[in-house]
């Protein structure tokens, strides 16, 4: 009943889809209009701690290799770590300014694992690629967090935030467990499905 | 017009704007899904389900596509325009 490594990127994308919706119109409103609803200030921190409690299922099943559990153990922890930041803070529960710089360095422990856990280059097939699209997108990305942490107001780092989890969850919505990217497919993948 | 109605003009004008922003975020969602749907429909095994085991008839990308933007436009967006235009009524 363990659903395909490829159902399960699917899934965890339309989460971050979703999360990516709520920032990116967040980002269109601004922070004040956006927290004039108390409950709508809790979403996206607890969808991210969500998707971090989701990830650690994912570690169980999927073991595929330690570098694997390690990985996806790493970005549970700090997937569940950011969100708890940000809700500590909307609730004002923490008042350190610190606790802002755990979504990005949530980003950077994710691009990492994504990077990490892969171990064949760009054009071996399409997961391969897929896991390198999603590693540098999030390193690279978790530079908006962190200028959104010193200037909460600016339009570009919180668009950009935004746009980094749009831009994941596409990545991950094309992931296939053996298909051809841009033509390449490693024989010793396996052969490709539908 | 008065320079106050230009001013007022202008304000509605952006609040439009970015309200029509946050309401196009579901739409959008929703066509990119059914778009993906047309251009892939093998993705969507509900066309062709004979055969197919379990997650594969629960898990189809597109639709996902679909739900999230469904649920964003009728529970979140409404809301946030509401607010947005009493706090710059």
């Amino acid at each position: 009943m363990q659903p395909p490594s490829e159902h399960v990127h699917w899934l965890f994308a339309t989460g971050i889809l979703f999360l990516g919706l709520l920032l990116l119109s967040e980002a269109i409103v601004g922070r004040d209009v956006w927290r004039r609803r108390p409950w709508r200030a809790y979403l996206w921190p607890s969808l991210l701690f969500g998707l971090g409690v989701f990830m650690w299922p994912v570690m169980v099943f999927f073991t595929n290799s330690t570098v694997h559990m390690l990985a996806h153990s790493a970005w549970a922890q700090t997937m569940m770590v950011a969100g708890a930041a940000e809700l500590g803070l909307v609730s004002g529960k923490l008042r350190g300014e610190w606790w802002k710089l755990a979504v990005p360095v949530a980003f950077a422990v994710s691009g990492a694992a994504f990077l990490i856990h892969e171990a064949n280059p760009w054009f071996y097939a399409r997961s391969a690629f897929v896991h390198h699209v999603c590693g540098w997108t999030l390193l690279v990305g978790a530079l908006f967090p962190l200028g959104a942490a010193f200037k909460p107001r600016s339009w570009v780092f919180n668009t950009g935030f935004a746009l980094v989890f749009v831009a994941v969850a596409v990545a991950l919505y094309t992931s296939r467990d053996v298909a051809p990217i841009f033509g390449h497919l490693n024989t010793s993948a396996g052969v490709a499905h539908r | 017009m008065t320079q106050y109605a230009t001013e007022v003009s202008r304000i509605r004008t952006r609040t439009s704007a970015r309200a029509l922003a946050v309401l196009s975020l579901g739409p959008l969602t929703v066509l990119g899904g059914v778009a993906w749907a047309f251009l892939q429909p093998w993705r969507v095994t509900l066309l062709h389900p004979y055969g197919q085991g379990f997650w594969w008839l629960v898990v189809e990308p597109p639709l996902l596509v679909v739900l999230a933007g469904i649920l964003f436009e009728v529970f979140v967006a409404p809301g946030i325009v509401r607010d947005l235009e009493e706090s710059e009524g």
